[in-house]
Parts: C-alpha cells; sequence; structure tokens
C-alpha cells in the first residue's frame, strides 16, 4: 500500500515539477504577492497631506508647526490664508488634514488657558482619520508638554508613558508579514490539493487511476500529500524571506512553528480534498478553493481582531484553521512562544485536520465507489 | 455578377487552390508541422474528399480555406480569392463546419437557426422560406421546438449543417461531420450533402477519418501527417488495386489465418473480414494456396473488388515503409502463466438487465450479455448510443442504477482493491499523465498495479520492448504522436497482465496501419486466453470481434457473431451486406418495431 502511495506522491510531485507553467505558479505570485504586501499592506501612516491655516503669526503658533512638519507622520503640503481653501482641499483629497490655529492661540497659551487648536479630517476611511486624530493629539500633546516646561506652567496631572512589548516601535509589518506566511501557504496548499484531481477528472486519468488495486484512501493520501510537501517548502522559502528580507525577529524556536504549521498544512490539505471529491473540473475547484479563501482570510484575525467582531462571528471563527495558525505564527516570532504557551491553539486545529481529512475520505468513498 | 470575377465564358476559378502551403504550430517548445507543402487544386462542383486519419491536417487545411488561420508560407486561393488578402470576402461565399459546431443547447432547435441568420445577416424576409427549405432537407420539421443539447447526435450534427446553411454558401467546408455518428443519420447527411451538391450546384469539401467514406466523393485528397499522399477520384485509387484483394478461407481460426498470411512476403495486407480474411497481394499475381508454407488445410482465395482502404493502404506503405509485423510471440513471452488454466472456461463477464439512468435520461436500458474467456466482445454503437456508460458501470467506477453484473466473478463497485488487478482498461482517447515522460508513466502504472522488485523492472523492460517505446523514454507523453499514445496506453493497461481488459473506442483517430498493428495485438492476447472488451464506432472492426452486440439509445438492438449479424441483413438485392448495413438494417427493424408496439 506505501509503495503505492509513495508512486503516487512522485507522480503528482513530478506533474507539477516538470510542466514549467505549474513551477512557474508555485514559485512566481507567492514571492511577488510577499514582497508587494510586505511593503503595501501596513496600517501605518506616513506622509499624510495636510494644511495649515494660522491665524495666530507668533512665535508660538510656528513652533508648533515645526512639530507638525518636521513629524515624518504628516507632510504640509500648503500653508493657507484664509478658510475658504479647506472645503476644497479635502474633497478633491489633496490633504486629509487641515489644522486650525485660532486666532487667541498664544494668547490663551500666556494666560495659562486651554488654547484652542482645530482639526479637520477627511472622514470618508474612518480607519485613517482616527488614526490621523491619534497622531495629531501625541503631537499637540508633546508640544503642550514642553510648552509648559519652559514656560513655567503646571505640571500635567497625569501622563501616559506608553512602551510596547514585543514590537517596541508598534511597526505593523511586524505584525503582516508572518500573517502573510499563513496565508500564502494556505493559499498554495488549497491549489495544489484542490485541483490535482479535478484535473485528472478533465483528462480522464482518474478513471484510470480508479482501476487500478489503489484503494481510495491511497489515493486521497497520494493526492493530499504533495500538498503538505509543497506547502511546508513554500512556507519555509516565506519565513527565510521574513527574516532575512523583511528583518522581522524569529525569536522562538522551529519546532512550535513547524509543529503549527504542519498541523495548519494538514487541516488545510482537507479541505482542498474535500473541495477534490466535490467537482469535477479545475474551474470548480478554482471557485470552491476561493469560495472558502476569502472567508477564510476575513475571519482569520489576519487584518482585523477577532475581538472586534460579534460574538457569534467570533465563535465562527472557531472552525477556521488560519485562525489558530496566526496566533502560532505571530506567537514565534514576535513573542518567542514555545509549544507550552501554544497548546491551546495547536488542540484546536489537530481536531478541525482530523474532522476535515475523515470528511474528504468519506466523500471520496461516496463520489469513487 | 460583379464585373472581373468569374467571366462566364472562361473556365471558373477552382474552389481551393493551395501552392506550396506550409503551417506548423508552436506546442509548448515543440514545432508541429501540419501541413508541409501541400500542392492540390479541386474544382468546382461535386464533394472533395479530405481523408486521412487524426493529425493529417485536415482541420489546418479547412481553416486555412475557411480565412481563419494564415498559412505560414504559400499561397491558398478560394473561389479565385487570395484568402491570406481578402478573408472576409471568402468568408461571406463560404460555410464552414468545424468538428464541434457551435450550437447553443440551451436554445431550441428553431432558436439557433434565427441565431445563425442573424450572425449571416439573412433577410427577415427570407427566412421562412428558407428554414422551411433547411428543416425539409434536415428532417428537423417535428423538432423545431426542442432544446439543441437533447438533440442526438445525428440531429446535432445536422442542425449545425442547417445552422451553417442558413445562408446559401458556394463552397460547404464540412469538418469531419460524420464522425461518431450513428450510420443512419450518417447516411442521411449523405443524402443532404448528394442534395446540395447534385440539386444546387453547391461544392463541398469533405473531411473524414472513415475510408469507406471517400468512394463517395467524387475527388479525394488523401493526407498523412500533413503531406498529400495522393488525389484523384476514388476509383482511380481503389482501381489500381483491382485485381489484389481477395477474400481467403480455410480450416484453421481466422485470427490465426490472419496472422500466418499477414506474416507472407507477397502479401500486402490482410485483414480478418465476414469469417475468413480479407488479402490484398503485393502484385497482380492470383495468389497460390500452394505457395503458402508451412501449409494452411484447406485454403482457398475468392477474388473480390478492390476497396478504397486498399489504395490508402498500399499508399502509406510506399511512403512509410512497409511496417514489419511484431511478431506475436513476443506478446506469449509477456504474459506468463499468469492467466488461469482455461479449464475454467464459462462466462468471465455476465451484464443482467443493466440499467443506468442520469435524471430521466436513461443511458443505458436494459442490457443483457455475457462474454466468454478468451473472446473479444464488441460493443458497436454511434456516440451516445450508452458504450461508455456501460463499460464505466463495468470496470465500477459508475453504479448500475438496477441490474446485476460480474466480472471475473466479482462486481468491482463492491469488490476488494486487489480485484482490480485482474483487470486492464484503457480509457477513451489514450488517457496518460501527458506532463510525465513515457518511463515515467510506465514506472507510476507498474506501481499502482502493485508490481514490485524484479518483476516490476521486468514488466517495464517487457512493456518498452514490445511496444518499442525505448527510443521514446524520455518524451513528454502530451507530445507523443497519436499512435505511440495509443500504444503507451496499451502497455500501461498490460502491465499487470490482466485476465480480462477493457477497451474504450481504442482506434480512434489512429490510422490504418496503427489500427491494424493495434488489432494484432489484441488478437495475439485474445489467442492467449485474454478476454478483450472493445467499444467501437468503427462498423468494419466489429469484423475482429467474435461477438458483438449493436448498441442504440442505451439498448442491445442485436448481439451474435458478425456473421450472423450481417446475415440478418442478407436480401436478394444485397447478397453480401456490410455491416454497416446490418447496423442501419437493425435500426430501422427496432423502429419499426417500435412503432407497432
Amino acid at each position: 500500500m506505501w509503495r503505492q502511495v509513495l508512486a503516487l506522491v512522485i507522480k503528482e510531485l513530478l506533474a507539477v515539477l516538470r510542466d514549467a507553467k505549474s513551477r512557474a505558479v508555485l514559485i512566481g505570485p507567492p514571492l511577488i504577492q510577499l514582497i508587494v504586501f510586505g511593503y503595501a499592506a501596513t496600517f501605518d501612516l506616513n506622509h499624510v497631506p495636510m494644511a495649515i491655516y494660522n491665524q495666530d503669526p507668533s512665535q508660538a503658533s510656528r513652533e508648533l508647526v515645526a512639530h507638525f512638519a518636521g513629524s515624518p507622520t504628516f507632510h504640509v503640503v500648503a500653508m493657507l490664508g484664509s478658510e475658504r481653501p479647506i472645503d476644497n482641499l479635502i474633497d478633491s483629497r489633496q490633504v486629509q488634514l487641515v489644522l486650525v490655529i485660532d486666532r487667541r492661540f498664544t494668547r490663551d497659551l500666556l494666560a495659562h488657558q486651554p488654547a484652542p487648536v482645530q482639526a479637520i479630517v477627511d472622514g470618508r476611511n474612518s480607519n485613517t482619520a482616527l488614526l490621523i486624530e491619534g497622531y495629531a493629539n501625541t503631537i499637540l500633546t508633546n508640544f503642550a508638554l514642553n510648552w509648559d516646561a519652559a514656560h513655567g506652567g503646571p505640571a500635567p496631572s497625569a501622563v501616559l508613558d506608553l512602551r510596547a512589548l514585543y514590537n517596541p516601535t508598534l511597526s505593523s509589518r511586524w505584525f503582516i508579514v508572518p500573517g502573510i506566511v499563513a496565508l500564502l501557504t494556505q493559499v498554495v496548499t488549497l491549489l495544489v490539493v484542490g485541483l490535482s484531481v479535478a484535473r485528472e477528472r478533465e483528462t480522464g486519468t482518474f478513471d484510470q487511476l480508479l482501476v487500478t488495486p489503489m484503494r481510495p484512501v491511497d489515493i486521497l493520501l497520494g493526492k493530499g500529500l504533495p500538498g503538505l510537501l509543497i506547502g511546508t517548502v513554500e512556507a519555509s522559502v516565506i519565513i527565510v524571506a521574513a527574516v532575512f528580507w523583511f528583518d522581522i525577529p524569529l525569536r522562538g524556536g522551529l519546532l512550535p512553528l513547524y509543529l503549527g504549521l504542519l498541523l495548519f498544512v494538514i487541516a488545510v490539505s482537507g479541505i482542498g480534498l474535500m473541495i477534490s471529491s466535490l467537482v469535477s473540473t479545475q474551474q470548480q475547484a478554482l471557485l470552491g478553493a476561493f469560495l472558502f479563501m476569502v472567508p477564510s482570510i476575513i475571519l482569520s484575525g489576519f487584518a482585523t481582531p477577532i475581538a472586534n467582531m460579534p460574538v457569534w462571528v467570533q465563535d465562527l471563527t472557531l472552525i477556521n484553521p488560519m485562525r489558530y495558525f496566526l496566533v502560532i505564527v505571530r506567537g514565534v516570532f514576535l513573542q518567542g512562544a514555545d509549544i507550552g504557551s501554544l497548546t491551546s491553539q495547536y488542540w484546536p486545529m489537530a481536531t478541525i485536520g482530523a474532522v476535515n481529512l475523515v470528511a474528504a475520505a468519506w466523500l471520496f468513498r461516496r463520489r469513487t465507489i | 455578377m460583379p464585373p472581373g470575377v468569374d467571366p462566364p465564358e472562361a473556365e471558373p476559378a477552382p474552389a481551393l487552390r493551395c501552392v506550396d502551403v506550409r503551417r506548423s504550430f508552436r506546442i509548448g517548445k515543440r514545432v508541429v508541422v501540419a501541413l508541409d507543402g501541400i500542392n492540390v487544386e479541386a474544382r468546382r462542383g461535386g464533394v472533395t474528399g479530405l481523408i486521412g486519419p487524426d493529425a493529417a491536417g485536415k482541420t489546418t487545411l479547412m481553416r486555412l480555406a475557411a480565412g481563419l488561420l494564415l498559412p505560414d508560407s504559400g499561397r491558398i486561393e478560394v473561389l479565385g480569392i487570395d484568402v491570406a488578402r481578402d478573408p472576409l470576402a471568402v468568408q461571406a461565399r463560404v460555410g464552414y463546419m468545424p468538428q464541434h459546431f457551435g450550437l447553443y443547447e440551451d436554445l431550441s432547435v428553431r432558436e439557433n437557426l434565427d441565431l445563425y441568420a442573424d450572425l449571416q445577416g439573412v433577410a427577415p424576409a427570407e427566412r421562412p422560406a428558407r428554414y422551411a427549405e433547411l428543416l425539409h432537407m434536415t428532417g428537423l420539421g417535428p423538432f423545431t421546438g426542442r432544446m439543441a443539447g437533447r438533440l442526438s447526435g445525428g440531429m446535432k450534427q445536422k442542425l449545425g449543417l442547417a445552422c451553417t446553411l442558413v445562408q446559401p454558401p458556394e463552397l460547404l467546408l464540412l469538418d469531419e461531420p460524420t464522425v461518431g455518428v450513428d450510420p443512419v443519420s450518417r447516411r442521411e447527411l449523405w443524402q443532404i450533402i448528394d442534395h446540395l451538391t447534385r440539386g444546387l450546384r453547391t461544392t463541398v469539401l469533405f473531411s473524414t477519418a472513415y475510408l469507406d467514406e471517400a468512394e463517395r466523393c467524387d475527388t479525394v485528397l488523401l493526407l498523412h501527417e500533413g503531406k498529400l499522399l495522393g488525389s484523384g477520384p476514388p476509383r482511380e485509387i481503389s482501381g489500381a488495386m483491382e485485381g489484389r484483394s481477395f477474400h481467403a478461407v480455410a480450416s484453421l481460426g481466422r485470427r490465426q489465418l490472419q496472422e500466418r498470411l499477414a506474416s507472407l512476403p507477397w502479401v500486402m495486407d490482410a485483414v480478418i473480414q465476414s469469417g475468413g480474411v480479407r488479402v490484398v497481394t503485393a502484385t497482380r499475381t492470383a495468389p497460390d494456396p500452394a505457395s503458402v508454407w508451412p501449409p494452411v488445410p484447406d485454403l482457398r482465395f475468392t477474388p473480390v473488388p478492390a476497396r478504397f482502404e486498399d489504395g490508402f493502404v498500399a499508399r502509406l506503405n510506399d511512403t512509410m515503409g512497409r511496417t514489419a509485423p511484431s511478431s506475436p510471440a513476443s506478446a506469449e513471452g509477456g504474459l506468463r502463466a499468469a492467466l488461469p488454466p482455461p479449464a475454467q472456461d464459462g462466462e468471465v463477464i455476465v451484464v443482467e438487465h443493466l440499467t443506468r439512468r442520469f435524471g430521466d435520461f436513461t443511458a443505458v436500458d436494459d442490457i443483457s450479455f455475457g462474454v466468454r474467456r478468451g473472446e473479444i466482445f464488441g460493443l458497436l454503437g454511434a456516440n451516445g448510443a450508452g458504450k461508455s456508460t456501460t463499460f464505466r458501470m463495468l470496470c465500477g467506477l459508475l453504479p448500475p442504477t438496477s441490474g446485476r453484473l460480474r466480472v471475473a466473478g466479482f462486481d468491482l463497485r463492491t469488490a476488494a482493491a486487489p480485484v482490480r488487478g485482474r483487470i486492464g482498461y484503457m480509457a477513451q482517447k489514450f488517457s496518460l499523465y501527458g506532463d510525465l515522460s513515457v518511463a515515467q508513466n510506465l514506472r507510476f502504472f507498474a506501481s499502482a498495479y502493485r508490481l514490485r522488485g524484479a518483476r516490476r523492472a521486468e514488466r517495464i523492460a517487457w512493456a518498452s520492448e514490445e511496444f518499442e517505446l525505448a527510443p521514446m523514454q524520455d518524451a513528454t507523453a502530451r507530445d507523443l504522436p497519436l499512435g505511440f499514445k495509443q500504444r503507451l496506453a496499451l502497455a500501461c493497461a498490460l502491465m499487470h497482465e490482466p485476465e480480462i481488459l477493457f477497451l474504450d473506442e481504442p482506434t480512434s483517430g489512429v490510422d490504418p496501419l496503427g489500427r491494424r498493428e493495434f488489432w494484432r495485438r489484441i488478437n495475439g492476447l485474445a489467442e492467449l486466453g485474454v478476454t478483450v472488451l472493445v467499444t467501437t464506432h468503427f462498423m468494419e472492426e466489429a469484423e475482429y470481434c467474435d461477438r458483438l452486440a449493436i448498441m442504440a439509445q442505451g439498448r442491445v438492438l442485436s448481439a451474435g457473431t458478425p456473421e450472423a449479424i450481417k446475415a440478418t441483413a442478407r436480401t436478394a438485392s444485397r447478397p453480401d451486406p456490410t455491416m454497416e448495413d446490418a447496423f442501419i438494417a437493425v435500426i430501422e427493424a427496432a423502429d419499426n418495431r417500435g412503432l407497432a408496439a
């Protein structure tokens, strides 16, 4: 039996690797995606275009403007002389923030009264608007603290002193790139496994396979294992790139990472095999793969925190293997998590994998016998 | 008539003229030469047949003539117009029906006609008269409301033809319209073509892989691997063979007789026919039974008229060099004593009241037959007759809706996996792993059939040698010529020395020499006690079977030896009916019974 499975695995790998096109598909797009996502997918705001309408030409207000101009977050593109262009600037997306410094600014500051500064933000993207607000607030607070220190104002009663563990500069790339490991591994494994049976059904070789003395379970293993192998190799390439190209710290050991990877790839292969046993053409297989892929990424915590989702959706994410693997990759990469601390992630993924494989085997038998 | 085109007094330009036409295609890294310097002229009027096996270049020539492709070099004129210069002018005067005509299966017959009338800009006022004529000609009148997807294969072809003819063309290009179509529809298609050429003076260019259809053409162009083997009236091609064709009978079994005769140096061709062997001699001398050595008892030769196929085979032999028949002894060496002793005679395949329905469509309708050990049993029928469905059920790939079946005493759907090791299966279109090399395919199937160690190596070596695959070891299976694909598929199916062999349309598209070689192997296997179940839509291949069943619309209409089935069609006016005559007679008889019931 194992010889037959091995023969099938070798055949599958040869079929994928001998064909220049499928070879290219396995290597090219994932690496390109890694590079593109690694640079493009970031929550950090940089060079936000802004305008300033300063009604109070004074030393103090110039100092505040300098705080904004000197920040890497903002890029001052215009100094306004009236409030008329404000609407148009925001409307045409030339700026995302307009800072209006009131004419009483210096006076109120010197009088130790709250000095009003208005920020007008483009609210069309609520997420960005909130971030801009936060950044602007931080700059303003810094300015105020400096001012008070220099001009003998009262010390603030409470100050927040932030220290971020694991990601001291709060770089969102550190958060995203390990997530890409999970994302691309899932895409590649699902496609390799999901399309392989459909391809054989299309060319008619699947019948040829079924009339050999191979049992359905042999075929299932022979079809699943190549996905496992290719998925693991693909993930390893991305992990290497994450560490050496993107300089993401790999603080944990490889063992907890690869244990998670193996369980994850098994679970995803199971889904690929289920898709394989249900469809009869590669087109349907592709459709099935994407039908699973999109919700599984959105409900994984890849971009948006699961904790923010409604409770019933949070419950739904419990059956999503990617959810657990994301915790594992990020944990191992940033936090140096060990196997013991990740047990609560391993066992649900193992359970999902087992259930998937059994279901795939059942579907497979039903379709073929 | 516009000035300058075909002045009435002058000889009209030929329908098709090719001057040194070359066309090749790139498939991956490989360049395939589809047409290799074709010089030919087809006159106007009548039917010009493009005759040749798959990959001969027929479709490429059709597409070049229709202006859908441009030649790499050379010149093509259609109705006197240079196609490369003015393809639209050609397309306005030519009707082209490709091999898989684009019928919209979810539209009715009428809606399909409307669609093509719109596409070809037929004025609405002209349509009713045109439709009436076409529907009458094709006999589709009663079915105008039926969805095209629910028509039979033959009716679909006729509808495709009607759609092509909706704007009457001067030249009609038909690409293999009869392949896989049942003989009754085939005959009707030919009646339509006759009507077009005789009655309406349309010129028809007709391509086919069936050699017997050549005799219906006025002129034929013989194509093989992109080269023109010959052209002329079909009589001329078969006429050269007159006096060289004989029917041989002897008290020897016909398979042994064929084997013996085929190996004689003065025999150019020997095929099984009508209980004996049809022999074509290499020269025009009457064969002398006494000169056959070792002697064959009771051998008699009767002269028979030459066929078109004889001429084609002779030309193939001339161009390709006589392929030495590989000795069947090597096949014997390959199949060792693994077979159970022939003492356990009896039926190895039993089918009783087998039915398979897909929704409300009955693909196989209550069929029964039995196949004895060492017998070649054929399922003969058109595409859609239920042959492949029956096959898939026998191989355990599809559960029957009802009925009972036994293969080697088992139902393969429920039997344990090792039982499947006793059958060999060669699927339609030689499905192999196209991305893998020849050697990798052989190795994979050897392992899949649970061969190991020395025996695995021995069987792989046997397959490479027996099927002459060694020089192609590293070639990618997808790029193999069709004949080699067929050999490789058979090699994979025989890897484990099966006792029962299932062959689903094993010779489809292969040239006549390749088909002869294939049947020689199958005959050798049957002589060794292998049971062979084969499907085919080539009527003449039924002659190779010991017994056969004629299938149509999911039912077995007639079963028995080829002679017995042909005998049912014997009439005073037709003393020696062909298998096709018999097939048509059987279907007509069934239709009459259906009317009576």
